[in-house]
């Protein structure tokens, strides 16, 4: 096997993330950039996320998964990018050896300047939730049954029970009731809905599906398919409560239970991952600690909207070239620059990126992206703390943890973060 | 439909089953090998501890001692003739405190008796040594050189494919529900698959041995208990024990163990709950808190969110003196009874196998040995397991194995068809599952279910609406999107 | 056991003290998704509105009371195409009593591969000035 070292960057997975990566490493000038895609087309989730509800940020449009993925897809066909689809990377070191494979080619060694990871996420299982009750066919993962119906065109069901009201769960639940089937309701564990207020209302509402709040499933029944599921209700401290056991008949069983970054190759190349996120740590370029190897997307951690996957991808494809471009000075990953971390304080679940780059040049515009962990309806303030004094802050209309708080770095507060005397922060929501 | 006329007829393909119709493909007979599931292996035999155990636990003298020590030597030859994953670990028996220090004794003693070569109690810094995670509660162990463990599914499949190839016919959902018994001999059973004739016919139905001793009037006062154990697997990148732990027994058993599997994973379980329908492999959310609080007894930094799967099977406690039973029938001719065969019946099956091919001989079946008798066992490529120039090596002969399909256990399309069109053909999602250990990985198959679909509905020459999870009526689909 | 108090949907509260109807509607112009409360008047129009962050909100509100109206996502079949299914939506909103109408509509279109993004598949359905759309291409094999 030889190694191939002639690209400059190379970037891990064809959906949105990936492909801004590609385009914007590409617009930084002569650099050599591939993009691997383990599917047999680009556009990573979004092919199959046939609702509208993308874009909105990007084209001020509000178009469907397809339509957002082809717009990028179309530019980096026309763009001069290597594109290998039907093509799984395989292995990754530290040293930035990459191995790959399809059925064309066989197995492949690359040795890019610089990489980036933009592999998505993975669903939740049902072992992971430790679901009991039979092993019967019948339960689904929802973004399994959303594949399933939108690309190859099979229902699994007739009679349908959903676990989790986060968005997946809500556009699965009116995505089956078009096709015909019947949705007899969407469970959710937490007192609250966990994903966007307005699909609950045009997902569940306009078509009459009830939720449950506080609900979750006690029992699968069925002997080679599912007959059936035990729901009960749960307490404040989500225990279940004795004798609100009630029986549903279903065929099938959606569950939505959460996304988890999808990080195998991460691991292997030796890049940190951020215990709350379950993705790299990063910096405001996306660099992860691994001199070379950038990350963004849902890799780093769960996205509610495209358009910052997007954003974020851009913000890699940039700076990887760049590391690229540069190599042998080898900036990179290198904390060469000045940074301060950001960690999540009160109501903040995540923070990314983990690490901020002081430039105060106004070169570099940093995009703070916070996942609140608590639901407030009021006006709220989130601060940055500087030990026990506050050096930024500023208003949101709520905290909810369905939605990202996004927030780009004013000049100003930048040179807070500059002028800041610890190298840690927290980042509080209140 | 015809009755169909064999020397033998093998009843249940679970381990026990498969090894015996292997032994018996040596000679000149005809065996049917026949079992009620859409596979081979899918009772107690595909959700166990897969230990291969040093035999130094049963008690003396009894059947289970002998069958346990003769398997695992067995074994020992047979996980190379067969070719299934395996890792001989040895295995440890966990004193915790000075209290159960004085039980290690004992144990060595017992196994000394049951003539279990290499036991050595060893000191707490080094049962440290080898396991670091332990609890620092240990005070020392019983160190069992002997025992490993395996591939539970590979071992089944392994012995089913290669019976199989030396001649023995094999038939799935044939589920027997009566038997003829004509002048105190059994005759024929009969199944969803027809009619069944043999001289003989050996009882290996696992839970349901009793029953049909039932049926056919033998051994009224004989009764299996269903005994449930479940068990969760961990994400190998989170934890990952390097040994068989076992805790103290008690009389209810060998208790709940921490242990590696053959493919590195870490599971714990089982325990052990009387099941009054014998199929309950359901999952209790009490049984879950009872394991992993029994595991934490062992390694405290298990922890619940780190689960990637939990699978559990049911034990057939025989009332025999809970021993083993493997006997010609006295009450019913034609019939040998393979009965009550729980743990240590996995790593005991070769060595049953023997015995009931010696039971056969002794009551004058005529065993005249083939010579074209191939006891090898060629196992299919596993990917994930070869190096990088084997792997482009293979993809170059065969493209197939250039897919991923599972991208967690890095299995290939080319073994998913390789599975698919074996000597014991898997024709379900479970059956390609138990084959290449697909979806085992984190994401438990939920990436990997439609492209498995579309394999095994064009393999297979159905419409995907008519593929299984493990058999008719699981099918997955129920009909088209615009349908 | 259902539990739609707890969650901020569109609810309609019936008479209020002045005679009038109250209504909370969520307004679904931007993912914000604010709650707004109305009262109207016995003939739909609004006497009061609080709630919406924007000036979107009160527009919103307007058009849900007098003609709601919901963008349909769905798929209809490929003939020849790698892909048995080709994504199809609906621009412009439609009213949402009719969204089930529209989507068994689907049901028995068949287009021909190659099939490009943007493509008219049923124009200005039944005379409501809404066209059905493709938002995804099908190559043809
Ligand atoms: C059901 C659903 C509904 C959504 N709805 C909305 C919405 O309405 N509005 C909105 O703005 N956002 C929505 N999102 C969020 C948005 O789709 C995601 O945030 C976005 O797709 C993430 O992009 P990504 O590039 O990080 O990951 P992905 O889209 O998952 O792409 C990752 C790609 O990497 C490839 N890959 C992974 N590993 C390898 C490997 N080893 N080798 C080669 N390739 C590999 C994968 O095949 C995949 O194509 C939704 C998401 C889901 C799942
Ligand atoms: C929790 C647990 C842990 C264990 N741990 C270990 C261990 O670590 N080491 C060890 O050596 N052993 C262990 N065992 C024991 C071991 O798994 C069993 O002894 C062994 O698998 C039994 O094999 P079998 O072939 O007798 O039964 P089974 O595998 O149950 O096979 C019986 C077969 O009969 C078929 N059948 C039943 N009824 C009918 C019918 N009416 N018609 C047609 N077919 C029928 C079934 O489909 C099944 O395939 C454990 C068992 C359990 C349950
Ligand atoms: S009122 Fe304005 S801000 Fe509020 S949801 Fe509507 S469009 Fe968004």
């Amino acid at each position: 096997m030889t190694c191939d070292t002639s690209y400059d960057v190379i970037v891990i997975g064809g959906g949105p993330a990936g492909l801004a990566a590609a385009l914007s490493a590409r617009a930084e000038g002569n650099v050599r950039v591939l993009l691997i895609e383990r599917n047999d087309s680009l556009g990573g989730i979004l092919p199959q996320c046939i609702h509208n509800g993308f874009g909105a940020v990007i084209f001020g449009n509000d178009l469907p998964g397809p339509e957002y993925a082809y717009r990028y897809q179309e530019q980096v066909e026309a763009a001069d990018i290597d594109v290998m689809l039907d093509t799984m990377v395989m292995d990754l070191t530290p040293e930035r050896d990459l191995y790959a494979m399809n059925a064309t080619h066989g197995y492949l060694h690359f040795r890019p300047r610089s990489i980036i990871l933009a592999m998505g996420c993975r669903e939740r299982t049902r072992a992971q939730i430790r679901l009991p009750g039979s092993r019967c066919a019948g339960v689904y993962t929802a973004g399994t049954v959303q594949r399933l119906v939108n690309i190859e065109g099979y229902m699994p069901g007739r009679r349908f029970l959903i676990l989790g009201s986060g968005d997946i769960g809500m556009i699965m639940a009116r995505r089956l009731t078009i096709e015909g089937a019947e949705v007899v309701g969407v469970l959710e564990l937490l007192p609250f809905l966990t994903g966007l207020r307005r699909n609950f209302v045009q997902c569940l509402q306009d078509y009459d599906i009830p939720l449950h709040l506080s609900t979750t499933v006690s029992n699968i029944i069925g002997g080679q398919r599912l007959e059936a599921v035990e729901t009960v209700r749960v307490d404040e401290e989500l225990q279940p409560i004795p004798g609100s056991t009630k029986r549903i008949e279903c065929d099938s069983l959606l569950l939505s239970v959460g996304l988890i970054p999808e990080n195998e190759l991460s691991l292997k190349a030796g890049v940190h991952l951020d215990s709350r996120t379950g993705g790299p740590l990063v910096d405001s370029t996306m660099a992860t600690n691994v001199p070379g190897i950038y990350a963004a997307g849902n890799v780093t951690s769960i996205y509610d909207l495209v358009d910052y996957v997007s954003k974020a991808g851009e913000v890699a494809g940039r700076h990887a070239a760049r590391y690229a471009g540069a190599a042998g000075t080898a900036r990179g990953g290198d904390a060469v620059e000045a940074t301060v971390a950001m960690r999540p304080g009160q109501n903040v679940g995540t923070v990314i990126p983990q690490q901020v780059r002081i430039d105060t040049t106004g070169r570099e515009e940093v995009t703070l992206m916070l996942r609140p962990n608590a639901l407030i309806e009021r006006k709220v303030s989130v601060e940055v703390w500087d030990g026990d004094r506050p050096i930024i802050s500023f208003r949101e209309n709520y905290s909810r943890p369905a939605e990202m708080m996004v927030h780009t770095l004013r000049a100003k507060q930048m040179q807070a973060l500059a002028e800041a005397n610890e190298r840690e922060l927290t980042v509080v929501i209140q | 439909m015809q009755p169909k006329e064999y020397d033998v007829v093998v009843m249940g393909a679970g381990i026990a089953g498969a090894m015996i119709a292997r032994a018996l493909s040596r000679y000149r007979l005809r065996v049917a090998l026949v079992d009620r599931a859409n596979d081979v292996g899918t009772g107690a035999s595909c959700a166990n501890s897969a230990i291969l155990h040093s035999g130094h636990d049963p008690s003396p003298g009894s059947l289970k001692a002998e069958m346990n020590r003769r398997g695992n030597e067995l074994w020992h030859d047979l996980v190379h003739e067969l070719e299934v994953g395996h890792r001989w670990t040895g295995a440890m028996i966990i004193a915790l405190g000075e209290e159960q220090l004085p039980g290690l004794e004992k144990l060595l003693a017992r196994g000394t008796e049951n003539q279990i070569l290499g036991l050595e109690i060893i000191s707490r810094a080094e049962v440290l040594r080898r396991e670091p995670l332990l609890t620092p509660d240990v005070s020392g162990a019983l160190w069992t050189p002997t025992a490993g463990v395996i591939d539970p599914f590979g071992g089944t499949v392994a012995a089913a494919e290669n019976a199989v190839t030396n001649g023995v016919s094999l038939f799935l959902n044939a589920e027997i529900h009566d038997a003829v018994v004509s002048d105190g001999a059994l005759v024929a059973v009969q199944t969803t698959a027809g009619e069944f004739r043999a001289r003989w016919f050996i009882n290996a139905l696992g839970v349901h041995a009793d029953d049909f001793m039932h049926l056919v009037g033998d051994r009224p006062d004989f009764a299996i208990t269903a005994r449930r154990g479940e068990y969760f697997i961990f994400d190998p990148n989170r934890v990952q024990v390097q040994n068989v732990l076992f805790p103290m027994p008690t009389d209810k058993g060998k208790g709940i163990l921490v242990s590696t599997t053959a493919h590195g994973n870490t599971f714990v379980g089982p325990n052990a709950e009387e099941v009054a329908d014998k199929e309950d492999t359901t999952a209790t959310r009490d049984g879950m808190a009872e394991i992993l609080e029994g595991g934490r007894r062992l390694i405290p930094s298990l922890e619940s969110r780190d689960i990637i799967a939990g699978f559990s099977g049911v034990r057939a406690t025989g009332n025999a003196n809970r021993d083993f039973v493997i006997e010609i029938s006295a009450a019913v001719g034609g019939l040998l009874n393979v009965a009550g065969i729980e743990s240590p019946g996995y790593v005991s099956a070769p060595a049953i196998a023997e015995r009931v091919e010696g039971l056969l001989r002794d009551a004058g079946l005529e065993m005249v040995v083939k010579p074209e008798w191939n006891p090898h066992r060629n196992a299919r490529p596993a990917f994930k397991e070869l190096n990088h120039e084997q792997r482009s090596d293979l993809i170059r002969r065969n493209p197939n194995y250039g897919r991923i399909v599972c991208r967690c256990e890095n299995v290939t399309e080319g073994e998913i068809v390789d599975a698919i069109h074996s000597p014991v053909p898997a024709r379900d999602y479970d059956a390609i599952k138990r084959r290449c250990w697909l979806g085992t990985g984190r994401c438990q198959g939920s990436f990997d279910y439609p492209r498995v679909m579309e394999i095994l509905s064009r393999e297979l020459d159905v419409p995907m609406t008519a593929v299984t999870k493990k058999g008719p009526g699981s099918e997955f689909l129920a009909r088209t999107t615009k349908g | 056991m259902s539990t739609y108090e707890q969650i901020p949907g569109d609810t309609d509260h019936g008479a209020s003290d002045e005679g009038g109807n109250e209504r909370s509607i969520i307004c679904l112009r931007c993912p914000r998704g604010c709650e707004i409360s109305t009262t109207l008047d016995g003939y739909g129009g609004i006497v009061e509105i609080f709630g919406n962050v924007c000036k979107l909100g009160r527009d919103y509100v307007e058009a849900e009371i007098a003609d709601p109206r919901r963008i349909l996502p769905t798929s209809v079949r490929v003939r020849g195409g790698e892909r048995p299914l080709v994504p199809v939506w609906t621009p412009k909103p439609i009213p949402k009593g009719r969204l089930l109408d529209l989507a068994r509509a689907t049901r028995g279109i068949e287009l021909e591969a190659p099939v490009a993004v943007g493509q008219v598949v049923i124009e200005n359905w039944e005379d409501l000035g809404v066209d059905l759309v493709t938002s995804g291409a099908v190559r043809r094999v």
